[in-house]
């Protein structure tokens, strides 16, 4: 994969200008870059301002962190394995990648975890702390025999001496040795030193000048080391946007997009990966015009939610899974009674609390029927940093004009993702209007159903002569308590034909590539990015293989049955659980779905397969690729 | 000559401004004849014409329950929701909406069983709000459970040989919540007394918290035809500051107790002498307490501008 990248070997050295030595650098179209170290020791602060750094310079770039599965792991532990991976492109970059080419280790045993998940393959560069080859006896004879185990597997190794050299600069190098990792980094792949350092600044911009300065000798210092002492050391171009870009994660974007909204309520209950959502905003939201507040739990925070949206102030609740299974009643009663509400689930790994900070696809079905009885609603699924941000504004409205409950959908790849985007320009108009206290029309009744809509207006509490009395239980248009049988069939229909409502106005999806083909890959939500890699990559060896985007789930795009049937096969992308075909107990018959799958083929009648899975893991694109490979017995795949 | 536009006669009638009793009223409640919850209607509904409550600026939240089902037979606003709920629901609703009445109508089940999280939380936001606990200690709409208010040994669908767990005292605990502002108890069967209760608890700045005791008699004849009918069982507590009742109506209690209602020790040990009276009156009362509306309502208002300069800021930290 690293040739792969390798453009053009540069004959004519560069110069960095810092350093009279002359560097022979090779260009390439690309790097993943990885820091790890036990949590606590600023590696994910190192990749997030390397990420910033090469926005700024122009280059696409993702982010993911790397979590360990403990809050404090024991150090030096296999399972401790903190940091972050970070891809940096000449082109735009929409996922984690395959395998990392350039890694950073602060202690040796971290990487264990990582090469157990396949993340690293032979030729990777391992850049080391050596220190523990001196530290105890212990700490030598496990970094000596990791070190050879490392050698053996095919790894480029080089053990750098990091504290030392922070020493030289600082008095406790565990404080600043991530900023020396920057420096070596920076140095390595050609980063702007002068926006490295106001990158420093940034960070510790709330810090004395004292910090600032003892950072930036640091980052200055393995900048150095590396020009001095590492042979490897690359250019990636970029061509630098004319435009504005802002570079956030999925959660930051989802907190910005709650405020450009408008919303003034933004109810929850902490939990994880969903909490940093209301971080972001937590500084501004105030001087926004709004509140966040922290409930006594998930069911009074959709309750909170749902109180203020039924006064006039269409609320957010942000969760997770778990988070929703305690919602359910509350979603089901807004369904019911109509009432305008934006719920954000960043899904994490399930059932129960399952993993809580590793992504999975899985709340699909539970939030399109995990209700009591029929409760249609809209589901929407960004895919991308930027979608996350833009999907709340239009939930907003969505569920301002339809009377219900609107879904957003994200997950922890995209809440923890870090990728930039062309800056919103904020509009007046996506701030709703000032609450209607104008007379109640007369006559006009709380439910006015449209006969073929199901839409209706809605009084809000301050409205003279709108007064009604909202209830969970089946009611008729005056709201009151249904008696009459015939009532509940018409409310039924009238809270499912708002969705056919909102269907008419949906386009079909696009298709990225052919129209017809071997292959349709589906996919929703996060994957979009390495689903769409893996479909380029395998168009450019000659596969017959397209691919969709889903957005909207409920309802469903339009129009995907007439495309399902010009392609051969059809088959689902998603992080979340299917019986794989080959199991001995696994057939056709009693085979369990990916959930978009199940939901597709009930929806089309189209034999649709899946590719799935549940490791917790952003899928990358050459999982996608190998099981293309299989798929349509074909070798993609070098 | 002078010359005079065309609407120089029109002048603005101003609309009704007076409310009766029966613009508070919607259909007929449907609870059982000799219901509490029937008279406790009649009195709010006396409340919020005594105190001319715009209906479409007054609203009704409840839970799940024979007291529940209020809202409906209110004409204001209403929001019948989920069991044990209401309390979220209203502090949503009170929270930008400073202009708005709310109500909160629960029951023994409602409140302090499957709602006991939202109760200790409601007493400690202290938003401006009535809350009214109908107790019945019985479940009534799904006839004869066991409620956490039930008496001990009370002979019920669950427990038929009698109840094994002591009832919560809702004063009580309600009493050794943080921030409790306002705690009062009164009975249904007693206008005068549940008026003036109504009315002290609508004038509290913060949370109002008034047990009703309420009769059942379909499914709790027996718990509350002693007390209803025996003038020893009630003690009624006397304060200046207090609930104050006209000497007359006083005069139709038996015992009567000097109590201040500033003083929380002291609630809380009368609360204790529930078992061998009903103590009805006030309690407790701080009007100091920390208001979680008034925090919530703060900032109302931005302007539009100054909303999008805010997000720019914001945005400006990820800027590149
Ligand atoms: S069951 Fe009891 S509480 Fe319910 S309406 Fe009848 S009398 Fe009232």
């Amino acid at each position: 994969m690293i040739n792969d990248k390798v453009e053009i070997m540069s004959n004519n050295s560069e110069t960095i200008k810092s350093e009279p030595v002359k560097i022979e650098r090779k260009q390439i179209r690309e790097a993943v870059v990885e820091i790890v170290s036990d949590s606590g020791e600023g590696a994910q602060k190192c990749g997030q301002s390397l990420g910033t750094i090469s926005a700024k310079m122009g280059n696409g770039v993702w982010t993911v962190e790397i979590i360990p599965a403990e809050i404090r792991p024991p150090a030096r532990s296999k399972a401790g394995a903190s940091g972050i991976r970070v891809r940096m492109g000449s082109k735009k970059v929409t996922n984690m990648g395959d395998h990392a080419d350039m890694v950073v280790a602060l202690n040796e045993q971290v990487l264990y975890g990582r090469i157990d998940q396949n993340a690293y393959k032979p030729g990777t560069y391992l850049l080391i702390e050596n220190k523990w080859a001196t530290d105890t006896e212990e700490t030598n004879a496990a970094y000596t025999e990791s070190i050879q185990k490392f050698k053996a597997l095919g790894y480029i190794i080089h053990e750098i001496p990091m504290e030392k050299e922070c020493l030289k600069h600082v008095s406790d190098p565990r404080k600043g040795k991530n900023m020396w990792v920057l420096g070596l980094l920076c140095n390595i792949y050609d980063r702007d030193l002068s926006i490295a350092a106001e990158q420093v600044k940034a960070i510790f911009s709330k810090k004395s000048d004292d910090i600032i300065q003892s950072n930036i000798d640091l980052l200055h210092a393995g900048y150095a080391y590396a020009n001095d002492k590492l042979p490897m050391h690359f250019t990636i171009p970029s061509k630098i946007s004319k435009e504005d870009f802002v570079v956030m994660n999925g959660n930051e974007a989802v907190s910005l997009g709650v405020m450009a909204a408008g919303i003034e309520v933004c109810s929850m209950y902490p939990i994880t990966p969903a909490t940093s959502a209301s971080h972001a905003m937590a500084e501004k939201m105030e001087s926004a015009g709004g509140l966040i507040h922290q409930a006594e739990d998930e069911i009074a925070a959709i309750g909170f939610a749902i109180g203020a949206s039924y006064a006039g102030q269409t609320a957010v609740t942000i969760t997770s899974g778990p988070g929703i299974a305690l919602k359910t009643e509350f979603i089901g009663l807004a369904v019911m009674a109509e009432v305008p509400l934006v719920i954000v689930d960043v899904q994490r790994g399930g059932p129960s609390t399952g993993l809580p900070t590793k992504v999975e696809q899985g709340d699909l079905l539970a939030v399109l029927y995990g209700a009591a009885g029929d409760a249609p609603k809209i589901v929407l699924a960004p895919s991308t940093i930027e979608e996350c941000f833009h999907y709340i504004i239009l939930a907003r409205k969505l569920a301002e004009s339809f009377r219900t409950p609107v879904f957003v959908l994200t997950d922890a790849n995209l809440a923890t993702g870090v990728q930039p985007f062309p800056r919103p320009k904020i509009k007046s108009a996506w701030f709703p209007d000032p609450i209607d206290q104008s007379k109640w029309e007369e006559g006009v009744k709380a439910y006015d159903w449209d006969p073929d809509t199901g839409l209706s207006k809605r009084p809000i509490p301050g409205q003279k002569g709108g007064m009604y009395t909202l209830t969970g239980l089946a009611h008729d248009e005056e709201s009151h308590v249904a008696y009459d049988p015939a009532i509940n069939q018409r409310a039924a229909e009238s809270r499912s034909r708002k969705l056919a409502a909102l269907h008419k106005t949906l386009k079909e999806p696009k298709i990225l590539g052919d129209k017809s083909g071997d292959l349709l890959l589906v996919g929703w939500g996060s994957t979009r990015g390495a689903i769409e890699e893996a479909v380029e990559r395998a168009c450019e060896r000659g596969a017959k293989v397209s691919s969709l985007h889903l957005h909207f789930l409920s309802p469903m795009e339009p129009g995907l049955k007439s495309i399902f049937k010009n392609f051969k096969k059809v088959m689902t992308v998603e992080i979340n659980y299917s019986d794989t075909i080959g199991n001995p107990l696994i057939t056709e018959e009693n085979r369990r779905y990916a959930q978009l799958a199940w939901y597709l083929r009930a929806q089309t009648l189209t034999d649709i397969d899946c590719f799935s899975n549940v490791y917790g893991q952003p899928l990358s694109p050459i999982q996608i690729l190998e099981m293309l490979e299989k798929k349509l017995d074909l070798t993609l795949t070098e | 000559m002078i010359s005079l536009k065309p609407d120089f006669c029109d002048i603005e009638i101003p609309e009704k401004e007076h409310y009766s009793i029966e613009d508070y009223s919607s259909s007929k409640a449907r609870w059982c004849s000799g219901c509490g919850a029937h008279t406790i209607l009649h009195s709010v509904q006396k409340l919020c014409t005594d105190e001319q409550l715009p209906p479409e600026k007054t609203v009704f939240v409840s839970g799940i329950g024979c007291s529940s089902r209020f809202p409906h037979y209110m004409k204001t606003y209403g929001f019948h929701g989920l069991h044990g709920r209401a309390f979220p629901v209203a502090s949503g609703v009170k929270f930008r909406r400073p202009d708005l009445h709310v109500f909160v109508i629960t029951g023994d089940g409602d409140c302090c069983s499957i709602g006991a999280g939202h109760w200790v939380h409601a007493i400690r936001y202290n938003m401006k709000m009535v809350v009214l606990l109908f107790d019945n200690s019985i479940y009534g709409l799904t006839k004869k459970q066991t409620s956490p208010t039930s008496p001990l040994g009370t002979h019920t669908n669950t427990h038929p040989t009698g109840s094994v767990l002591p009832p919560i005292n809702p004063i009580q605990s309600t009493l050794g919540l943080a921030n409790v502002s306002f705690v009062a108890q009164t009975v249904d069967w007693k206008p005068a007394h549940l008026n003036a209760t109504l009315k002290k608890a609508y004038d509290h700045p913060g949370l109002a918290f008034v047990r009703i005791v309420q009769r059942c008699p379909i499914w709790m004849r027996e718990n509350y035809e002693p007390t209803v009918k025996d003038p020893d069982a009630i003690t009624v507590l006397n304060h200046e500051n207090g609930i104050v009742l006209e000497e007359q109506a006083l005069k139709k209690f038996r015992h009567i107790q000097e109590h201040d209602p500033s003083n929380l020790v002291k609630a809380r040990e009368i609360a204790e002498l529930v078992k061998s009276t009903t103590p009805i009156g006030l309690f407790y009362q701080n009007k100091e307490g920390t208001r979680y509306d008034e925090y919530g309502a703060h900032n109302l208002g931005v302007p539009v501008e100054d909303r999008i300069d805010a997000i720019n800021s914001l945005m400006d930290k990820y800027a590149i």
